[in-house]
């Protein structure tokens, strides 16, 4: 808007942060899916190129495919679950209940920690026998039961924790949200006789419409993205059980060191990420615009 | 008007049952956290028994402070932190300038690269950064954690909007008067987008502090090793099922960051709201 003749300026401005940009995000995303298509090198010599070789392992590989429906139960599992949860919080603080502050201070805490400390403390929580929850279910007379050993159980104990995670961070956007609508809609709506359900499913409920489809957003990506619980409570385990997408990338990738495979696999990874922005970029960005 | 009174429309019936649904779920979300607390505050053998007598103790904190290098974690990840804070604050802000104060040919697009990089961050390019970082010959330090991190495509985002606000007739005074570019940035921008700064920085330290898998895959070492991968060692190899001195670490290794936001509460819930809202 001030030079209309060709300046260097800006391009000299955005020339560190264009070049750093580059070099780790759009660079590594190309290397990729180029690195996929060849064999991992051996010793000193070049990798061989192997077309789809990759691709056709990944096909047969029953490892990859628990990985990817995991994922899938996980983000199935925790989404949903913790955006009802987000939206309950951010009402109620939102709501001047006593003693909304602590409140406020409770449902946030996890957010700040981080996941590897929350994990750990986790762990010590389902440990058998000895764990928090082990005893407060034999007080009540259940049968013990190894959450994490067992394969039936170890996913929903993680998207629990995922979830006791998450739902703090996604009530601060709804709170944000709420906080925008006028409170003279609840005085009409007040007067019209409608009861608090009527006005929290046709008011508040639609106009939180967008920031639920930025929390949706958020929540895909991280579902696909934080794989630190893994690390401290299963390994993956048992038996893969409870191995997402990002995990078993790291697995191949620095502890089997088969980088060319790791490549096939964070190429599903980009095709995933790429649907969540297709979504994004097609769905939220055109119907936010109302607001 | 009468925000106090925002629920009363419908009158005060559900408020009971609502408050106590409210101080139910937050007990239950603080449950997890009071227990670590109880169990590294107290000896060993009350780590699974609860009794109002047992003795409170800090011997887990100092077994588990000399049983691992912790204040070198500690440094590293101050350092780390302070790095990737300092770098994208100058980076997002000189792009963000660029993006906000000029009409360049391609600006679209450029700024289309950029926001690439809130879908498809490092966080899951490990393979190849790692690749990188091994060319570079900059593993296993600390700088090779941060840099995959210094260009934030949120920190340009965030303050192109703020930018975008500020008047131009602030702009094309200064300028008038004789102002640089870089004047005009420093005395006029760079104030206005104070709060921006504020809520960018909260949210990049809690972030950067938390950040595992990254450093975990590019660093082998004490002197390069943050907290987070630190702890993870600490617990899964040298103490076996010690959990008195594990919760002991695992609270210390969170305290600085859970204590900032207890003092400054109002501003981390703030920030992270202010990040948000676009």
């Amino acid at each position: 808007m001030k030079r209309p003749e060709f300046s260097f300026t800006p391009w000299l401005l955005l020339l560190p942060a264009m070049v750093l940009l580059i070099g780790f995000t759009h660079y590594p995303a190309v290397a990729t899916i180029w690195h996929s298509f060849f064999a991992t090198p051996k010793g000193g010599n070049p990798a061989p190129f192997v077309g789809l070789e990759n691709y056709a392992l990944m096909i047969d590989d029953p490892v990859f495919w628990q990985a990817l429906t995991n994922n899938l139960w996980f983000a199935l599992g925790t989404i949903p679950l913790s955006i009802a949860l987000a939206i309950l919080m951010a009402l109620w603080v939102n709501d001047r209940l006593a003693g909304r502050g602590f409140l406020r201070l409770a449902y946030f805490t996890p957010t700040v920690l981080p996941m590897i400390a929350v994990a750990n403390i986790w762990l010590f929580f389902y440990t058998p026998q000895y764990g928090l929850l082990e005893q407060i279910t034999q007080a009540l007379g259940f049968p013990s039961h190894n959450w994490l050993g067992n394969p039936d159980t170890v996913l929903g104990a993680m998207i629990v924790v995922a979830i006791w995670k998450e739902a703090g961070f996604f009530m601060i956007f709804y709170l944000a949200a709420l906080q925008q609508i006028s409170p003279t809609l609840a005085e009409a709506a007040g007067l019209e006789g409608a009861s608090r359900w009527q006005y929290f499913w046709r008011v508040q409920f639609a106009l939180l419409m967008p920031t639920t489809l930025f929390v949706l957003i958020n929540a895909l990506i991280n579902s696909f993205r934080l794989v630190d619980h893994i690390f401290v409570m299963t390994k993956g385990g048992p038996n893969n059980a409870s191995s997402l997408l990002l995990y078993y990338i790291y697995e191949v990738g620095f502890s089997f060191w088969d980088s060319a495979y790791a490549a096939a696999l964070t190429v599903v990874l980009l095709i995933v990420l790429g649907l969540v922005a297709i979504v994004k970029f097609r769905i939220l960005d055109r119907r936010t615009h109302y607001q | 008007m009468m925000t106090s009174e925002a629920t009363t429309p419908f009158g005060d019936r559900n408020k009971v049952l609502e408050t106590t649904s409210a101080w139910v779920l937050g007990l239950l979300w603080l449950l997890p956290l009071v227990y670590a607390v109880w169990t590294a505050f107290h000896p060993a053998e009350f780590a699974t028994r609860f009794s109002l007598t047992a003795p409170l103790t800090l011997q887990n904190f100092a077994n588990a402070w000399d049983a691992a290098p912790f204040p070198r974690y500690f440094l590293n990840t101050f350092i780390l932190v302070t790095m990737i804070l300092a770098a994208q604050m100058v980076l997002s802000t000189m792009a963000a300038y660029a993006f906000s104060r000029y009409r360049f040919r391609g600006s679209d697009f450029v700024f289309m690269l950029v926001l690439m990089q809130l879908m498809v961050m490092p966080d899951i390019l490990i393979v190849e950064n790692y690749r990188t970082m091994n060319m570079l010959g900059l593993r296993d330090t600390i700088l090779s954690i941060g840099l995959p991190y210094f260009a934030s495509a949120f920190g340009i985002f965030l303050l192109r909007q703020t930018f975008k606000t500020v008047p131009r007739e602030l702009d094309e005074a200064a300028t008038v008067e004789g102002a640089s570019a870089l004047q005009v940035l420093w005395k006029i921008y760079v104030p206005l987008a104070k709060p921006i700064y504020l809520a960018f920085g909260l949210v990049s330290v809690s972030t950067h502090w938390n950040n595992f898998l990254w450093p975990l895959i590019v660093t082998n070492s004490v002197e390069s090793r943050p907290l987070t991968v630190g702890l993870q060692v600490f617990s899964s190899t040298d103490q076996g099922v010690d959990w008195s001195i594990i919760t002991a670490a695992t609270l210390m290794t969170s305290a600085p960051l859970l204590l900032a936001f207890l003092l400054f509460q109002r501003q981390f819930v703030q920030s992270f709201m202010r990040a948000g809202i676009k």
